[in-house]
């Protein structure tokens, strides 16, 4: 192990990885539970947290796979996710009544622990330590 | 469902993470302590998935039922997986995965206790 990884997918990455499998999963199913069962009390927050869901998994996906064209996918990806998470926190501090209910990036991801906060950067960390 | 076992769990689970922890400081590889113990969390998992259930069946608690069930089945998948996929990883980070399926074994626990009306409201939000 004293050569350093390349590979997105293996050593830290590997956490990284499963970290994000994580948050997909349950953004996924959290959303599309809400969108399914009380879709209209909150469509803006609900579809913003399935768009979130769906970032997620593309990030996953692109980290896990560990091709060049699979970086550029985790970049756009995780980037999307740091604007989302610092624009959507920012919204719902500045205007509680914008949303009806929270979504996964509200109050800066409060509700998941603040994991969609410190996931891209540790993302975009990782993806310039592995850098070629 | 059952609050003991869902303590029970938690327990089980802080136990396994610590200990995948002291595996991931030592530099070493998933070994046959940290599988058993996953193994057996895995069977107290199936165990309240079941018995979740049934709970589920017959309270009349107002019980988000769908949430409530992904939630058991998600645990149950939780150290099976995180075990997999941190075996097959040749450094000590195969362990840190195993580390993170039980943090989000304890997180659904918390998040189950939660949505039975009891326990701090744990990991929620949208």
């Amino acid at each position: 192990m004293a050569e350093p990884t390349r590979s997105l997918s293996s050593g830290p990455g590997r956490v990284l990885v499963a970290v994000y499998a994580v948050l997909a999963l349950s953004a996924t199913g959290r959303s599309v539970v809400q969108l399914v069962t009380k879709g209209d009390e909150a469509p803006v927050a609900y579809t913003l947290s399935a768009v979130a869901a769906v970032v997620y998994i593309v990030a996953t996906v692109g980290l896990a796979r560990s091709t060049p064209g699979s970086r550029r996918v985790a970049w756009v990806a995780i980037s999307a996710e740091l604007v989302g998470v610092l624009l959507v926190g920012l919204l719902s501090v500045v205007d509680v009544t914008l949303f009806d209910d929270a979504s996964v990036w509200s109050d800066f991801g409060q509700g998941y622990g603040y994991v969609p906060l410190v996931l891209p950067v540790l993302g975009i960390a990782w993806l310039l330590r592995t850098r070629t | 469902m059952s609050l003991t076992l869902s303590y029970v769990v938690i327990g089980l689970s802080l136990l396994v993470a610590g200990y995948a922890l002291v595996l991931l400081v030592r530099d070493r590889l998933v070994d046959n302590p940290l599988f058993y113990g996953s193994a057996v969390l895995a069977l107290v998992l199936v165990g309240q998935l079941v018995g979740g259930c049934v709970a589920l069946a017959q309270t009349s608690r107002d019980v988000e039922g769908i949430t409530f069930v992904g939630y058991l089945l998600t645990a149950v998948l939780a150290p099976p997986v995180s075990i997999v996929w941190g075996v097959a990883d040749k450094s000590r980070w195969g362990t840190g995965v195993v580390v993170i399926g039980m943090v989000t074994v304890v997180a659904l626990q918390l998040r189950l206790l939660a949505l039975w009306g009891v326990g701090p409201g744990g990991l929620g939000g949208g």
